[in-house]
């Protein structure tokens, strides 16, 4: 009896993900929900910049790698030309999502557009080797913020679901974080929603992954997860920030 | 449509991109060239097809990467500033080898400029659209009815050669009303395997990507796609010749400047000047053989453009700096008269012939 299997939705590639990091998790997560809802055949999947930039080569669907936050933009295209058939997500760090490409996150909200956001927050850039996120915590300790983000001089973080939920546009916003098997199904549990929405035609659907970067946080992979609870979730607590279905259903 | 409808030049684009079979619009409001998009806005909801406005011509350019990756044809327009901004977007359609159509209706810069018609962006369509190594075809109209032409073809030559297609036009071109016919045999689309439209689970995924960590792969990628830009040279070059079998000067000009030009050489022909033209309508691949020919015959070439010279370096270096190339210009919006042509013309002809 096969009691662990890897999903069919992942390739046989080996990542190049550090120890100890959420994105391999976060990963299977995708790929169970893409063999779960039997749409691997017609998904495109958007790769980002950043460290999951070679996310194309992770899942077995049709994959395109964007232009550094141009994600939302390119699977509006991708959206837009098949909208019956074409099942498209766009995987992206806060980098990408919430810095360079603000305004693509902000605007296919808005639009609602039909297509399902997977937003990494792990506070930090990655790929360029840690430095400060739009998401770093105040006080946090980055390669450009050495003495501590300086909330006087760059501001302060980026609460993306918080600023979405404010837009008439999007169906479903939710925050969920991977550090402990609980949150794991918490997690998996919002991402096949954010899908099946897509699904049904209702819209804009992004979930924010509370994830942990123990190489650029300068941490064990064990110290990272227990961080995100002391630290990240106080500033970014896990919930739904919008579901407009359920709302309807409510009034 | 067999019958001949007097439209703008912007609108003949748009309507020449729907009978080419582009069903996916997306563009920023700028002027002058904004008549695409209002025109795209109220056709495309009515034959199936889809117009959005996005919040940016970063976005726009985007969108376009979007439905290119899935092999439909698609286009997007802008003016000069906009164009920029597209910058980027034109890099990363010509490392993944897609198929586009991008519409440069050029108005006076740099910076914010004017909104009067310029040819400045020449050097940025033929030689420098965005980062790194890549071509653009440049397609160059002088008229309405070689803005619905050239759209026609920028979607052929695109799919073919899985590049962009450029039409460099300018706001003249946009902006003045002609007769025009939009009765087109169009090409059949090419196949696309390439293009992820899902793998409907009976084939191997496709990645649309134009990263290459490896040096050695992303140099491979680049001589193999010059290898195309090399047949495309070859093969794909077009130009005008205009009383050019007994021409002593030889003006070089495109788009509006042509033809002003053509006005100065008939004056100039009245008094005796043995004056032609070569309108280049590929500005990349640029006709070299045309100016390499002509400059074994013609004593003077006189470039005419709407900038302060750009083209210029391209007649000199086509024709082997065999004769002098002299610029004929207005910029900033501003455009040559006849007279000024003429005038140059006049003067180039006292140098004596050759």
């Amino acid at each position: 009896m096969v009691v662990f299997d890897k999903p069919h939705a992942l390739t046989d590639a080996p990542m190049h993900y550090c120890p100890g990091c959420t994105h391999g998790i976060v990963h299977r997560l995708v790929a169970e929900v893409i063999d779960e809802l039997g749409i691997e055949g017609r998904t495109i999947g958007v790769a980002p910049v950043g460290c999951s930039v070679m996310a194309y080569n992770y899942f077995n669907c049709d994959m395109i790698e964007a232009a550094h936050g141009r994600a939302p933009a390119v699977a509006t295209g991708v959206k837009r030309a098949d909208p019956e058939n074409h099942v498209v997500f766009t995987y992206q760090g806060d980098g990408d999502l919430a810095s360079i490409g603000m305004a693509e996150t902000v605007h296919s909200a808005a639009r609602n557009e039909n297509i399902t956001v997977i937003f990494i927050n792990n506070a930090i850039y990655g790929m360029t080797g840690g430095q400060m996120a739009p998401t770093s915590l105040p006080g946090q300790v980055t390669q450009t913020s050495p003495y501590g983000r300086d909330v006087n001089h760059c501001g302060y973080p980026v609460k993306v679901c918080e600023m979405l939920s404010k837009l008439d546009g999007p169906e479903y916003l939710e925050r969920v974080t991977v550090n402990n098997v609980k949150n794991i199904k918490n997690a998996k549990k919002a991402i096949k929603k954010a899908f099946q929405n897509q699904l049904d035609g209702k819209g804009f659907s992004l979930v924010e992954v509370v994830s942990s970067c123990p190489t650029n946080w300068g941490m064990t992979p064990k110290q990272a997860l227990e961080w995100i609870d002391e630290k990240m979730i106080p500033y970014y607590p896990l919930g739904v920030y919008k579901d407009r279905s359920a709302e309807k259903e409510e009034a | 449509m067999a019958d001949k409808v007097l439209m703008k030049g912007n609108e003949a684009i748009a309507e020449a991109a729907i009978v080419a079979g582009c069903r996916h619009y997306f563009g920023y409001p700028i002027t002058p060239q904004t008549e695409i998009a209002a025109y795209m806005a109220k056709r495309m909801p009515k034959i199936g097809g889809c117009f959005l406005q996005a919040e940016s011509e970063i976005a726009a350019i985007n969108m376009v990467y979007g439905v290119a990756s899935t092999g439909k044809r698609v286009m997007t327009s802008s003016s000069s500033p906009g164009i920029s901004l597209k910058g980027e977007g034109l890099s990363y359609l010509a490392g993944a080898d897609l198929p586009a159509l991008v519409v440069n209706v050029q108005r006076g810069g740099p910076g914010l400029g004017g909104i009067q018609p310029s040819q400045s962006d020449y050097f940025q369509a033929t030689k420098a659209g965005g980062h790194g190594d890549f071509r653009m075809i440049v397609l160059a109209p002088a008229s309405v009815q070689e803005m619905a032409d050239l759209t026609v073809k920028g979607f052929e030559l695109a799919d073919k050669y899985r590049m962009t297609s450029m039409i460099l036009a300018d706001g003249t071109m946009g902006q003045m009303m002609e007769p025009v016919s939009l009765d087109f045999e169009v090409a059949p689309a090419a196949e696309k395997p390439w293009a992820t439209t899902g793998t409907k689970m009976e084939r191997e995924h496709n990645i649309v990507n134009s990263l290459f960590l490896v040096p050695e792969e992303l140099e491979k990628s680049n001589f193999e796609r010059y290898e195309r830009y090399k047949y495309i040279e070859e093969n794909e070059c077009m130009w005008e010749e205009y009383l050019m079998e007994d021409a002593d000067i030889c003006i070089a000009a495109f788009g509006i400047a042509a033809r002003v030009s053509k006005n100065a050489i008939v004056e100039a022909r009245k008094q005796g000047i043995k004056v032609g033209l070569i309108r280049p309508i590929t500005l990349w691949p640029f006709p070299t053989k045309a100016f390499a020919a002509a400059a074994d015959k013609v004593s003077q070439f006189i470039s005419v453009e709407l900038s302060m010279g750009q083209m210029i370096e391209d007649v000199r270096l086509a024709s082997g700096c065999k004769v002098p190339v002299t610029l004929c210009n207005r910029a900033g919006g501003m455009i040559p008269s006849p007279e000024q042509v003429l005038d140059a013309i006049i003067e180039a002809a006292k140098g004596g012939a050759k």
